[in-house]
């Protein structure tokens, strides 16, 4: 993870680029080949993580994009001053305009309002998946590589099976199952987006399980839920992580397709999909009805590739 | 093996001040700093542990240290010619054709999909504008002059239908026939059986000498290198440390040398205890 | 000295040995399709609150309703249920569809054509365009064109498949008029050739009918590029990470040594070794578009399998949702058994 070792393994010598700053201090105790301590050793790699993050614009620009985007959703109330359900008719349909800076849709809300209203829905069901399938694909996916043999075998043949369905078909069949609604559609979607996650932790699990300190650990006694929750889950995090990054983007358009079809957040609830939906019939005269909400979720979901693709690069540049 | 009688005039190849530089998120990594020699019509070793800089050497002479690294020199000329001031093509019109490389292992460094025998061909037919048939033609006899039993046979074979040392043998073959005046041998021995390793030397031999051409041999063992070749260098963090022939190793004057040769194992003279290197950080900014 | 004995025999592998591969694979095949229906089954049987209103819709008179019940057999244990269903469903029979009161399966069979020519020129666009950038952008790493290609890749995961598909309409076939509107084809042409295949491209050349042909190929090239769009950002992606590490390897440097120049040292060599895996990558890919055919057959009016799904999901009619999320599973299932396949017999090593 960190950059090859400096110095002595290496013919010459090695000069560092930067020159001393008043920062400096900082910056050699977390760069300092001999850490003192666990914690410093780990915040020193985070620390190297987030130079090399911080030098590529594109992720960068993910990361502001995230950032506006939570940012928004708090302060959507101090944003706008309008109600993001209230119809009036009298003013339906307008076009972009000082008054209405995105325009109003055919029930006379500001879309502006509607948007910014709209990032909670998606910040909200990306939330709630990522934090039920990362934890589920996790445990089954280490208890499975750790574990081997026959339970190994049944749960990585049921990762296959939800694998075998593409993602968006499978959720809308559990949602037809259990109805409309975004309770619903954040567990159909759940239950289709563990299968990834098990995969890794995995693949992980099974490369680490032979390791020498696990096989330390075992004959200091400990049992194999210590093994698997103290030692193993740790080290899978950083894949997961960048798996989590790859996935979120997909996440958000499976939930606006969702919402599309209408089967997502009900109306009047102003999530993206379902307004890109209604805005659909207006779309040759009224163009930024439908449009508008189509390019937030554009928006947020290039956000998050790029952040995706920025740790990834981080943790992982082999194959950058 | 004797040492060829080598050719007195102009040398093939001419190193001065060769620096390889390699520019890092942590610093610029210099694995090559200030490396000078010439090559003749002989075989010249070049020693040295892993780090050292012997194979960016090989690559830098051939120019194919890849960005961001950066290649600088004094003077890198072969036969006349300014090897860092020629264009791309040009440098394309020497490489294998002029100067050649053969590498470590032939289980990477053959294509997978293509048969041996046309990767050959394909080596020969980048610089002789001949038919297929024509290159086909040669191909085969190159096989058989690396001692390759079967040609036809082996031709059609992918490189992980052979054995590892009769793929070394077609890197030979494949590297020797647009006919090259200087090869640079990067570790060619390094993944075969020992057994297997001196019949491809003697292969090597043959032709290198047959041919008259110049031979870099880039070891990490003194014991062949010092065997193999005429004379030898030894390369320690980026610098050149020790000159000298190879039959003169033993009045070999650098600490290094010489904590390597004590640390070799030796059939006439057993030890209790072999010595282990001590390193000196000196030797880092030291040249003879 | 040396002799032709260093060369291994090629392995000759038995056929038996062949078979008994294969049957293994086969019978992996087997065991995720029975998973697959499990999962369905769960979905149609146990989830709802009452399956057999999600079998018959909300609006099936009395009858249907008990003789629905009686059918799926709902006194039984789970178990035993499970057996009917999957009996019915391995000889084909996916109930019959609430709207329209056909078999599904036959309904299926009707629909899939349409999807299958979709996905097709969608994927064919998609390796003719996402291959060649992918090898491009490798090639020029960190250079400009390499920015470009991973932008314009990085796009394609990220928009909204049927917002494009909109905006595709209202630029492309509103404003300039430059493709044809939703649907198959114009109005006119129907009904004007009979149906052989079910891909109109196919059946218009095959019977010479070029003005349908044209009406037909105006029609399907939008949603099929937009469709495109999605497999190339796909399959350029994929290249050009199999390339970047394939140009890490040892051969490409013994490529570059013989004085190759760079251009054939990345199409002849590198990408020869990088086919193999792209196989199963594009039909990985293949798969994937069915996906996106779903929202995309909506927006276009597309009478294809994915707008049969979502109609009857907003009809309630849980037959036919099942019964297309059988078939589409099963094709997925079925792309990778195959790409599998190839990869064995194009692969030398694999031989």
């Amino acid at each position: 993870m960190i950059p090859p070792a400096i110095g002595d393994q290496r013919a010459g010598e090695v000069m560092p680029l930067s020159s001393g700053r008043p920062r400096h201090a900082w910056r050699a105790w977390l760069l300092t080949e001999t850490p003192g301590s666990r914690a410093q050793a780990r915040l020193g790699q985070a620390y190297v993580a987030w130079l090399g993050f911080r030098r590529n614009p594109l992720a960068m620009a993910g990361l502001t994009i995230l950032v506006v985007l939570v940012l928004v959703a708090v302060l959507a109330p101090v944003l706008t001053h309008q109600s993001p359900v209230s119809q009036e008719l009298g003013r339906r349909l307008q076009p972009p305009s000082a008054a209405y800076w995105f325009g109003t849709d055919e029930l006379g809300r500001d879309i502006y309002t509607r948007i910014l209203y709209g990032s909670r829905i998606t910040l909200l069901i990306v939330g709630l998946v990522v934090v039920s399938v990362a934890p589920v694909g996790l445990l089954i996916g280490t208890v499975a590589g750790y574990m081997g043999g026959a339970v190994d075998v049944v749960l990585m043949r049921m990762t296959d099976v939800f694998l075998a369905f593409p993602r968006l078909i499978l959720a809308l069949a559990f949602v037809s199952a259990l109805g409309p609604g975004i309770e619903n559609a954040v567990i159909a979607i759940a239950c289709t987006a563990w299968p990834p996650y098990a995969r890794v932790a995995r693949a992980e699990t099974l490369t680490i399980r032979n390791s020498d300190f696990i096989a330390a650990v075992r004959l200091q006694g400990a049992g194999p839920l210590r093994i698997v929750l103290g030692h193993v889950v740790p080290l899978c995090t950083s894949s997961l992580i960048v798996r989590v990054g790859y996935d979120m983007a997909g996440i958000i358009l499976t939930a606006a397709g969702l919402g599309f079809l209408g089967l997502g957040a009900q109306p009047p609830s102003p999530e993206w999909g379902a307004m890109i939906s209604s805005g659909r019939k207006f779309l040759l005269d009224q163009w930024w009805v439908a449009t508008i909400p189509g390019a937030a979720i554009l928006v947020v979901s290039l956000g998050f590739n790029l952040l995706g693709d920025g740790i990834r690069d981080v943790l992982d540049p082999k194959q950058g | 093996m004797e040492a060829a009688p080598r050719s007195e005039p102009a040398p093939l190849l001419r190193v001065e001040d060769l620096w390889v530089r390699f520019p890092g998120r942590m610093g610029v990594v210099e694995a090559v700093r200030g490396v000078g020699f010439t090559v003749g019509r002989e075989k010249l070793g070049i020693v040295g542990e892993s780090g050292s800089g012997k194979t960016v050497t090989g690559r830098a002479i051939l120019r194919l240290v890849l960005p961001p690294g950066l290649v600088t020199a004094r003077r890198l000329v072969f036969d006349g010619q300014d090897l860092l001031a020629l264009n791309e093509a040009a440098m394309r019109g020497i490489r294998g054709r002029r100067i050649s490389m053969v590498m470590q292992d032939p289980k990477f460094s053959l294509n997978p999909v293509m048969t041996v025998g046309s990767q050959v061909a394909e080596a020969y037919r980048m610089h002789a504008d001949a038919s297929l048939e024509e290159a086909r033609r040669r191909t085969l006899e190159m096989l058989a002059a690396v001692k390759i039993r079967d040609p036809e046979r082996v031709y059609r074979l992918y490189p992980h239908e052979v054995s590892g040392g009769m793929g070394q043998r077609v890197m030979i073959a494949m590297m020797l026939i647009p006919g090259p005046d200087l090869l640079i041998a990067d570790e060619p021995t390094s993944a075969l059986d020992v057994t297997v390793q001196m019949q491809v030397l003697a292969i090597l031999d043959d032709l290198v000498t047959q041919q008259g051409m110049g031979l870099v041999f880039v070891s990490h063992d003194l014991n062949l290198v010092a065997s193999f070749c005429d004379r030898i260098l030894v390369m320690y963090a980026g610098r050149i440390v020790e000159t000298c022939r190879a039959s003169e190793l033993q009045q070999a004057r650098h600490p290094y040398t010489r904590g390597l040769l004590q640390s070799l194992p030796r059939v006439d003279r057993p030890v209790a205890e072999l010595p282990v290197l001590q390193r000196d950080p000196a030797w880092q900014d030291a040249f003879p | 000295m040396t002799d032709g004995a260093g060369a291994r025999p090629r392995p000759r592998r038995a056929p038996a040995r062949l078979l008994w591969l294969t049957g293994r694979e086969l019978g992996s095949v087997a065991l995720t399709f029975l998973g697959l229906l499990l999962v369905t089954f769960f979905i149609g049987r146990v989830v709802p609150i009452d399956p057999v209103l999600a079998a018959v819709g909300d609006r099936a008179p009395a009858e249907v309703y008990q003789r629905v019940k009686v059918e799926l057999g709902l006194d039984l244990p789970l178990y035993r249920q499970f057996w009917l269903y999957l009996v019915k469903v391995l000889h084909g029979d996916f109930g019959k569809s609430v709207l329209t009161a056909n078999l599904v399966l036959a309904d299926i069979r009707r629909v899939f054509p349409a999807t299958l020519e979709l996905a097709t020129v969608a994927t064919i666009l998609g390796v003719l365009t996402g291959i060649p950038l992918g090898v491009v952008a490798a090639a020029r790493r960190g250079r400009g064109l390499d920015h470009v290609v991973r932008v314009v890749s990085l796009l394609g995961y990220s928009v909204p498949v049927f917002w494009l598909g909109l905006v595709g309409l209202l630029v492309l076939y509103a404003r300039l008029g430059w493709v044809a509107g939703p649907g198959r084809l114009d109005v006119a042409f129907d009904d004007v050739v009979a149906p052989v295949t079910g891909v109109i491209l196919i059946d218009a050349a095959l019977r010479g009918e070029w003005e349908v042909f044209r009406s037909a190929f105006q029609h399907v090239i939008l949603p099929a590029s937009i469709l495109g769009y999605f497999s190339m950002a796909y399959l350029c992606r994929m290249t050009r990470s199999f390339m970047l590490s394939e140009l890490r390897h040892e051969y490409v440097t013994t490529a570059r040594v013989k004085g190759m120049t760079e251009r054939r040292v990345v199409w002849r060599h590198a990408l020869g070794n990088v086919l193999v895996p792209l196989i199963t990558v594009v039909a990985l890919s293949y798969a994937n578009l069915l996906e996106g055919s779903v929202l995309t057959e909506t927006v276009f009016a597309w009478p294809g399998l994915g707008q049969y799904i979502t109609s009857s999901l907003l009809n309630a009619d849980m037959n036919a949702v099942l019964g297309g999320t059988i078939v589409v599973g099963a094709i997925f299932i079925g792309l990778n058994v195959l790409s599998d396949l190839l990869y064995r017999v194009v692969d030398p090593r694999a031989r």
